[in-house]
């Protein structure tokens, strides 16, 4: 089925679209947050695998890397990944640092003002940044502009892909599937308020037991999350497997969508356009490199792809 | 479990040793991460790993594997020189006080009574002393030099902490800070819960080192209370409830015995099963066994069995050897004396010591049969699966069937769990193809058989024409009709003494008080009775209302015995039967009867004035530090190394070699060679399971094959530094019995361990992946393990063994 | 402002070379660019209450399934989560757990009896009827052969040495409990289960 039978009226973002969606509608709606506390997290993999279940994913059978980390990283069938980390502290003892990854549905989300195709990145009135993969073209953009790496490109409909806090269930008044699995109450879901006043909590219990830097990870330079986490030692985020300790959306980005996008983009030639987002991409790239115009990749990619399927 | 999952939350100090539960329990760890939030609980791991558990620990130790005894002796001794323990308790409710008779005695690593010809021992001097009228005497100043407490000082001093240190590799300062903490649950106040599992049972010295934690348990008072306890995390989902039911060679429903050999007459049996007291005025539960006995052969026998034919007790096959376990099993198929085997649900080529042995054992059958939902590596143990399998087809003779199961998704009935509960399930949708039920393939092949011997006769078909089978579609014995046979019925309208009917014929019993000896009532598992009764089924209920907010859901399911929760709760509170702190009011004498959270496990109208004992299943009514007969290795545990062992001497009896390994651990003599020395395998390994895998099943599951993919070990960075091994890259590991390849996992979470003047490296196993499945291929690990048994149960040792290990 | 425009137009649009981003920047977008929710997969599901199969936590487990138990379809379990009313497990399942689906549905499940032939390499497919009859007739044959009513010592013993059996770890209750009885009536000593393996 098509994705669009049912009209939210609640979107409060599009990429892509100086028009905006109807969403009077969101006037009692409450911001949502998943809080991630890494200190219980025992990295058992119930929500990554809850996670698959519900949306139906079946990543490939991949190897041993010679850690826990399975699959080793985010793809487009897998929205979720643990990563673990043995991170030896001050006092010489061993700390087995275990965080979950995924979308962290920040609240000036980076992938949907990188993301050039109309509505198929959308941010709702409860705060979760979705993908319309409907209206996906594939270009990739959104992972260059999402300060945590999340999304992942698929090779099988060229289409990028994320977590999506499953919206599907919290719109049906459930909480996502990972944070029902686990054993440990570490995925913990509520309204941005509880969990922030959870967070504190959780923060004042670990100071007690010693942990004088814990904290709550909200970062401030995407405007705060949707996803927090609760670290022990919320001094050095990146010891946490690379969480960005200052996450902020490139400022390639910015100056594309704050100022470039909305009133330049129909006279800037798409050259330079292209030239700010070359500089910004890093790593293996999709598309091909001379070609200057995202919808033109994702459209060729589509066409080779169906002349290979004739017979 | 004496306690039960919810219950954890209630604990002070939580003791993860000998398990690992967020890796193996992750859903029933919650409680633990309760018990830290709720009460600043503080939660120890020592394991030879750093695991899943030790990362959410708020103290860490590394010990050797196999050595828990000694760390566990020597808290004992900690405890008692330090004065330490709980002395109130110890004095009421332990045999501290109680006088051993003259004779006993240890020296050099052996108890008295060892016999080395037949790696024995004559038990009879591990008694008490018994006065006139066959009641131990006791010493309540706890002086007397054989009382119970004396011995068991002398025997722990020699567990000082330098031998601990010595022999686990633990430093002594992390040994010391350990046992501070877990000495301040000896307040009335606190308690401590032990969570262990097979880390501590699959060892030639399992059942001892389990016996020292519940001595631990005892000594600081913490049986019996909320948060306290000794809880096996049982492995499967009804493990608990086929122990409870007895599919075990030598047990009957209920934790009866079947009789042995020398039993010839009911009366013999009788004689050796009923258990009196051996303190004035206690209960000794056992004391019924005659109820629950004829009870069950009236079940099974109906009519026929009769107080003249001594309820078919003749019929009942009689053990020769103590058991005729999984390991004689697979040694009798290598002999050439076994014809058939069953295989209901149970991957054994997978799951049993020394595969190379089992494959042989299992080509020497004539027919196999595996009931399975999954095609298992069992029953393709005839088919070339190339270097991970490699046997050649043509050469083995054994007739195979592969007989499709449902699985729990499919079929309706209870299972229990690690809690004592019963919970009943509902099938959900039908099975795949032509799959039926386990009951339904049982129950055709006994009727089939029936029929057969109707038709032919044969050899002693008595129990097989007259065994009661009264199903209303007997090819397919409903649930229900199952549930109902093992809660039991009144055979004839039941009086009480007053002559008021309680239950009228053919009425479900509502618990095992009503049974009788007189063949009168009916009931297939005695300590299941009240699960399905005239109210219906007992087990199916989900009220999960918390009225005292403890942690107890007694309208949850059903738990054995009686409803209980938490066993031996009489011992929650004080001998005057107040609670012990209010903190901890759990069950207390309200002046007329004993009331509480919990369903009392004592008489509730017995006052404390009576002084009886809160343990009513023991002779003594008291917790046992001393085991008596119990146990076959001695009274108290003692510290063998591991059959293969990285050092070369026991340290606690260097001079003693019949005392280096557990004296009586049993070795067929076909494996006395397959043993290897630390010369040629140095490093000590032990296997395990991984929280994404349950055994051999998952890696059929496309979900839990992408979460852990491929066969991997696990090695310290020193260790890997030594051979040139870096992380990811593939290597063999080598026992005396095989090898198995598997991808390097280089970790800081391994170390290197400073074992009586030598540097011991650990290696770490998982056991999951095989030749079947969705995951990568791999050689079974149990390629690796010795086929060896511990001294009770015949565990075969998974945890401590020796291997060599190469880069390839 | 929306001009009509079908998303495979919309794509030839770029690859003609104008700037369809551009387009798209200034309102052009196809008339599906509403955004919505997936669809919600639990709708009208039949809901069973059940119980972990795997470690002995015991959890409670919602399997859903689709088909409502008429007559005319064959239910199929499509997805499972944990049973929020349960006291141990309070909606969570672990990483087992949460993929048990993968086992109910495995490709490795048995589907027919089979029978593996001596020194064949191959499973033929059989009849449970056939299955039944061949297994009772060994069992039989085994144990008239091999029944020992007395053992060296002449003592009465009634037991058949010669056929173990080793019970499943996750069957019901009710079935260890036919298992039980049956094996003793048959004289099985050989018996044992995976409570330490």
């Amino acid at each position: 089925m098509r994705g669009d039978q049912i009209n939210l009226q609640d979107i409060v973002a599009r990429s892509a679209s100086p028009t905006p969606s109807p969403h009077v509608r969101s006037g009692n709606i409450q911001q949502v947050a998943k809080l991630i506390d890494v200190s219980v997290c025992i990295g058992c993999k119930a929500c990554q695998v809850a996670c698959s279940e519900w949306n139906d994913l079946r990543d490939e059978v991949g190897h041993c890397h010679g850690v826990y980390d399975n699959p080793i990283d985010l793809s487009a069938e897998s929205f979720e990944v643990m990563r673990f980390s043995e991170y030896v502290n001050e006092e010489g003892d061993l700390e087995w640092l275990i965080r979950k990854d995924n979308c962290m549905h920040c609240a000036e989300p980076g992938c949907l003002k990188a993301c050039p195709a109309p509505g198929a990145i959308v941010q709702y009135a409860n705060g979760i940044v979705d993908f319309n993969s409907e209206h996906c073209i594939g270009c990739g953009y959104c992972r260059a502009g999402c300060p945590f790496d999340i999304p992942r490109y698929s090779e099988k409909d060229n289409k990028a892909y994320k977590c999506t806090l499953c919206s599907d269930r919290v719109y049906h008044g459930l909480e996502p599937a990972c944070v029902k699995s686990c054993p440990t109450s570490a995925i913990m879901f509520g309204t941005k308020e509880a969990m922030l006043d959870y967070g504190a909590k959780r923060v004042a219990s670990l100071q007690e037991r010693g942990y004088e830097n814990a904290g709550i990870y909200d970062p401030a330079g995407v405007g705060g999350t949707h996803v927090v986490y609760v670290l022990q030692h919320a001094d050095k985020p990146e010891i946490y497997s690379g969480l960005p300790k200052d996450p902020q959306i490139s400022p390639v980005v910015e100056a594309w969508k704050g100022i470039t996008k909305p009133l330049m983009s129909a006279v800037l030639g798409l050259s330079v356009l292209t030239g700010f987002f070359h500089y910004m991409i890093k790593g293996p790239k999709e598309e091909p490199e001379d070609d200057p115009d995202p919808e033109k990749a994702a459209a060729d990619r589509e066409l080779d792809r169906r002349e290979g399927d004739r017979p | 479990m004496t306690n039960h999952w919810v219950d954890i939350r209630n604990a002070n100090v939580i003791l993860s040793m000998g398990g690992n539960s967020a890796e193996a329990h992750p859903v029933g760890f919650r409680w633990v991460i309760h018990a830290k939030e709720r009460s600043k609980a503080i939660l120890i791991s020592v394991d030879p790993r750093y695991n899943r558990t030790t990362a959410v620990s708020d103290i860490h130790a590394w010990l050797r594997t196999g050595t828990d005894i000694v760390w566990l002796g020597g808290l004992i001794s900690y405890l008692i020189e330090n004065e330490l323990y709980n002395r109130d308790y110890v004095l009421a409710y332990t045999d501290a006080p109680l006088i051993v008779r003259e004779g006993f005695d240890f020296e050099d690593g052996l108890f008295s009574g060892y016999n080395p010809d037949n790696r024995t021992y004559d038990r009879s001097t591990w008694n008490f002393e018994l006065d006139e009228n066959g009641f131990a005497r006791t010493d309540p100043t706890l002086q007397h030099p054989r009382c119970v407490f004396q011995l068991l000082r002398q025997h722990y001093s020699r567990y000082t902490v330098e031998q601990v240190e010595n022999i686990t590799g633990m430093p002594r300062k992390k040994v010391l800070q350990i046992w501070d903490v877990i000495a301040q649950t000896a307040a009335p106040d606190k308690t401590m819960t032990i969570l262990y599992a097979l880390g501590w049972t699959q060892h030639t010295v399992g059942s001892q080192m389990i016996r020292a934690g519940a001595m631990v348990q005892l000594l600081l008072g913490n049986m019996g209370m909320p948060g306290g306890g000794v809880n096996a995390l049982r492995g499967h989902s009804n493990i608990q409830g086929l122990t409870d039911i007895g599919l075990l060679s030598n047990l009957l429903p209920g934790y009866m015995n079947l009789p042995s050999a020398n039993l010839q007459t009911y009366q013999d049996y009788m004689r050796t099963r009923i258990k009196q007291p051996l303190l004035e005025g206690e209960v000794s539960y056992w004391k019924f066994y005659e109820r629950f006995f004829v009870s069950m052969m009236k079940e099974w026998y109906g009519d026929v069995a009769t107080a003249e034919n001594d309820w078919c007790y003749d019929w009942l096959p009689k053990l020769s050897a103590p058991l005729y376990d999984i390991l004689y099993a697979i040694n009798q198929m290598v002999r050439g004396e076994m014809t058939g085997a069953f295989c209901q649900g149970f991957n054994i080529l997978a799951a049993f010591p020394n595969k190379a042995k089992v494959t042989e054992g299992l080509s020497k059958l004539k027919w196999l049969v595996v009931m399975d939902p999954l095609k298992v590596e069992t029953g393709e143990f005839w088919q070339n699966h190339g270097e991970f399998h490699p046997v050649d087809p043509s050469q083995i003779a054994t007739e195979v069937f592969r007989l499709p199961t449902t699985c729990f998704a499919e079929d309706d009935g209870s299972i229990t769990n690690s809690s004592r509960w019963l919970q009943w399930h509902h099938k959900a949708a039908p099975p795949p193809g032509e799959s039926r039920t386990d009951t339904e393939i049982l129950a055709q092949v006994m009727l089939r058989i029936k029929r057969l011997y109707e038709e032919e006769g044969g050899a002693f078909p008595e129990p097989i024409l007259n065994l009661a089978w009264n199903y209303t579609n007997p090819a397919y014995p409903s649930s229900e009709e199952l549930a109902k046979e093992y809660n039991g019925r009144a055979l004839v309208d039941l009086t009480d003494p007053q002559g008021n009917v309680i239950r009228r014929a053919g009425e479900q019993l509502d618990d095992f008080s009503q049974l009788r000896e007189d063949g009168t009532t009916a009931c297939g598992c005695w300590i299941y009775s009240g699960a399905f009764t005239e109210k219906g089924n007992m087990m199916d209920r989900r009220d999960n209302s918390d009225p005292y907010d403890v942690g107890m859901t007694l309208g949850w399911a059903w738990a054995w015995p009686m409803n209980r929760r938490l066993l031996y709760n009489r011992a929650s509170a004080r001998p005057d039967g107040t609670p012990w702190s209010q903190d901890k009011a759990f069950i207390w004498w309200n002046g007329s009867r004993w009331v509480g959270a919990d369903v009392p496990d004592f008489a509730v109208t017995s006052p404390p004035s009576e002084g009886v004992g809160p343990f009513i299943l023991t002779q003594t009514g008291r917790g046992q530090l001393f085991a008596s007969e119990w146990l076959n290795e001695g009274p108290f545990p003692e510290h063998y190394e591991p059959m293969e062992s990285p050092i070369d001497r026991n340290p606690l009896s260097p001079d003693n070699p019949l005392a280096f390994h557990n004296p009586i651990a049993r070795v067929f003599d076909e494996d006395k060679d397959d043993f290897g020395s630390n010369k040629e395998f140095p490093y000590a390994a032990t296997t395990y399971r991984l929280t994404e895998h349950f055994h051999f099943w998952t890696t059929h599951a496309r979900l839990n094959a992408i979460a852990q993919p491929e066969k991997f070990i696990e090695i310290s960075e020193q260790l890997a530094g030594e051979l040139g091994i870096a992380v990811g890259e593939r290597v063999r590991v080598r026992s005396k019995r095989g090898y198995m390849d598997a991808v390097a996992v280089v970790t800081k979470r391994m170390v290197p361990l400073e074992i009586d003047g030598r540097t011991v490296h650990q290696i770490g196993i998982p056991l999951h992946w095989g030749f079947k499945g969705v995951a990568r291929k791999a050689h079974l690990t149990n390629t690796l393990t010795p086929f060896v048994g511990d001294g009770n149960t015949q565990t075969p040792e998974f945890k401590s063994f020796l291997v060599n290990l190469e880069k390839l | 402002m929306s001009v009509r425009v079908s998303r495979r137009n919309f794509l030839k649009l770029g690859a003609a070379g104008l700037g369809a981003s551009s387009m798209a920047m200034m309102g052009f977008a196809p008339d599906q660019a509403l955004a919505s929710v997936r669809h919600f997969k639990l709708s009208g599901a039949t809901m069973t209450r059940n119980v972990c199969t795997y470690c002995s936590v015991g959890c409670g487990m919602l399997l859903y399934a689709r088909g409502d138990g008429g007559a005319n379809v064959i239910d199929n379990i499509y997805h499972v989560e944990g049973d929020p009313d349960h006291p141990v497990s309070r909606g969570s399942l672990c990483p087992r757990g949460a993929g048990v689906l993968d086992f109910i549905h495995s490709p490795s499940r048995v589907k027919y009896p089979e029978v593996r032939e001596p020194n064949t390499n191959e499973w033929k497919r059989i009849s449970w009827d056939e299955a039944f009859d061949r297994i009772a007739r060994h069992m039989k044959d085994d144990r008239d052969r091999n029944f020992q009513t007395h053992d060296d010592q002449g003592r009465l013993v009634n037991r058949w040495m010669t056929t173990s059996m080793v019970a499943a770890s996750a069957c019901t209750n009710e079935t260890a409990y036919l298992t039980q009885k049956i094996t003793r009536a048959l004289g099985i000593l050989t018996l044992d289960n995976q409570a330490r393996v």
